[in-house]
């Protein structure tokens, strides 16, 4: 069994107040490890997202522990998280959230320069990771001249440019059609994945489901079943 | 921290015209402060222009005065009480009116007249033409080429004309450091001519100059001024009072703080609604930044930065659009009254950074309380 890179222990979340309390997540524990693609699953409101949020570092649960690479996360204060996050993990947003007025390098090399690396250097090593995506002469175009499909490998140039060790990619093919999904899924599966990251997935799109090691499902903020995925 | 400023630098000013918009706001406020604020220190400075050509160090008055073309005659003897006062070095009469003056033309235009004293001519005008003590020949005057000159039919040495029945005669052409407000030309001749020619009052002093003998007796000498029931002000103390005159007793001061005010407020309501407009338009971008790692204050800094440097920048090209105006209107409208201060730059920058600060508070708390679980939520 490899190495866990995340484990979640009896993660609890509520919404509200008293009377009104909504539970998001209940008792939600399970672990996700290096060189696997995990994907969390379930139907819209079943709890998925806030669980990726609580997992990394962005939305505080109401009770349990997420522990990242042997770190008990929910014990730093917010530098250190919002630190934990530039270093340790790589996010990839529905709508992507890239800057339209910055060019595609430019947003590709952010996490970079929060980072306070060297502008030069981080364009340079922006540049490789839009070859690693084969967007390298897209670089000083805005994301807006992009596709939907280039994009998300822009995304995912800049959840990758800092080489973090977890990859969060939330619905990553829900504004992408058939065929580019599967494409950008199975390219992340076959250049991204490496046995030193953990990529998980919340998706409810069952046309990617074949790239995952292992499939969490949810429903009502609990995890009712974990499956083997597709992948090989 | 300069790379996260760069963002925050092409953020801002390739989002073009939002750019603009901001940039028009501050430009536009701050051209307006700088205009207003400077015409007013034109005036002030015009409306003090007799003391400062003048150049005494006291004036003594009547008491009532507050603007040196209202001057109310103080009697004669008052001269000699001054000039007994311990600490006064010398004192002299100063004669101040309006008179007609009848061109060759035919036509009447109305001149300040300067009577200096006979014995001193102590505060006479520095001379461009002509020599200062052809003034005591006869029917000497000396005209002031300023702004106002061109009204006189721009008199050359020799040229005469008419005042009061009176025939008088241009003897110098002098120069002086600021011309009056009120748009009259202006003749030095000698304090006796000058009572002789324009139709007098019981008394005819309208101001006595004086100089102390040191600067500690100027407290003593006002002292003793004061107890004869008169005025006794230094050059700056005057300048002030008509300063205070024009400000708050004439509705000018008030106009002008008004309209200040109001190109003020313009410039914050549409910086404040662009950049808040900015800043919206950007808020799911700066949760993203703020999920992938960026911390509040960074953000701040990002907000701060593009504020101040669209305020910096407007502040310059308004000052700039200012200064040409001015230097664009002095060339053409000659009498135009309109100084730039350190005081108005000053004023106008504070402004800037008021409606800098606003605006990024009104963007900061917006962007600190963005949530990155909101840019999941989507």
């Amino acid at each position: 069994m490899p190495d866990a890179a995340v484990q979640a222990i009896d993660l609890v979340k509520w919404f509200g107040e008293e009377d009104i309390r909504t539970f998001a997540v209940r008792d939600v524990s399970f672990e996700a490890y290096y060189g696997e693609m995990l994907y969390i699953t379930g139907p819209s409101g079943s709890g998925k997202t806030t669980l990726l949020s609580m997992i990394s570092g962005i939305l505080r649960p109401n009770s349990g522990t997420v522990i990242v690479e042997g770190k008990d996360i929910w014990k730093m204060d917010s530098n250190q998280l919002a630190d934990f996050r530039l270093h340790t993990v790589g996010f990839v947003f529905q709508d992507y959230h890239l800057f339209p007025k910055l060019t595609t390098l430019e947003n590709v090399a952010l996490p970079l320069i929060l980072k306070r690396q060297d502008w030069d250097e981080s364009m340079e090593a922006a540049m490789q990771y839009l070859e690693v995506v084969g967007l390298q002469d897209r670089a000083s175009l805005t994301p807006l001249k992009l596709s939907g499909g280039e994009q998300q490998r822009v995304a995912v140039a800049r959840a990758i440019v800092s080489s973090p060790d977890l990859l969060i990619f939330d619905e990553p093919t829900a504004s992408l059609d058939g065929a580019t999904g599967r494409n950008i899924i199975s390219f992340i599966r076959a250049n991204i994945l490496n046995e030193k990251r953990c990529i998980i997935i919340v998706s409810h799109d069952a046309r990617i489901f074949e790239f995952a090691d292992r499939n969490i499902k949810m429903e009502d903020g609990r995890v009712v079943e974990i499956v083997n995925g597709g992948a090989e | 921290m300069t790379g996260i400023l760069k963002i925050a630098y092409k953020l801002l000013v390739n989002d073009r015209g939002k750019f603009a918009a901001l940039l028009v706001g501050i430009t536009f406020a701050v051209f307006l402060i700088v205009q207003l604020t400077s015409v007013f220190s034109g005036i002030l400075t015009k409306a003090s222009a007799t003391i400062i050509n003048v150049g005494a160090r006291i004036w003594v008055m009547d008491p009532a005065v507050n603007n040196p073309l209202n001057s109310i005659q103080v009697p004669d003897y008052l001269l000699d009480q001054v000039r007994s006062i311990k600490g006064v070095k010398y004192a002299v009469p100063l004669y101040s009116g309006v008179a007609l003056v009848k061109l060759n033309n035919g036509t009447y235009q109305p001149s300040t007249i300067l009577g200096l004293d006979d014995a001193s001519l102590v505060g006479r005008p520095e001379l461009i033409e002509g020599n200062i003590d052809d003034i005591f020949a006869d029917n000497g005057f000396v005209v002031v080429k300023d702004s106002e000159y061109p009204k006189l039919a721009s008199p050359k040495i020799g040229t005469t004309f008419e005042i009061n029945d009176h025939r008088a005669v241009i003897v110098g052409i002098a120069k002086v450091p600021s011309s009056t407000l009120f748009g009259i030309p202006t003749l030095y001749t000698t304090f006796t001519r000058a009572i002789q020619y324009i139709p007098s009052t019981r008394f005819t002093i309208a101001y006595i100059l004086v100089e102390p003998k040191s600067e500690q007796d100027i407290a003593y000498i006002k002292e003793e001024v004061a107890k004869a029931g008169y005025l006794a002000l230094t050059d700056q103390e005057f300048q002030r009072r008509i300063s205070d005159y024009y400000k708050y007793q004439t509705g000018i001061g008030t106009n002008i703080l008004i309209m200040t005010l109001t190109s003020f407020l313009v410039g914050l309501s549409i910086c404040g609604q662009t950049f808040y407009t900015f800043v919206l338009e950007n808020l799911a971008k700066f949760g993203a930044l703020k999920a992938i790692g960026a911390k509040s204050y960074e953000l701040i800094a990002m907000i701060l930065f593009q504020t101040l440097f669209t305020g910096l920048t407007g502040y310059g090209l308004g000052v700039g659009l200012s200064s040409l105006l001015i230097a664009f209107a002095k060339q053409r409208v000659p009498n135009y009254a309109a100084d730039i201060t350190y005081f108005n730059l000053g004023l106008a920058f504070v402004l800037v950074l008021i409606i800098s600060g606003v605006s990024s508070f009104i963007a900061v708390r917006k962007v600190i309380r963005v949530e990155p679980f909101d840019i999941f939520r989507g």
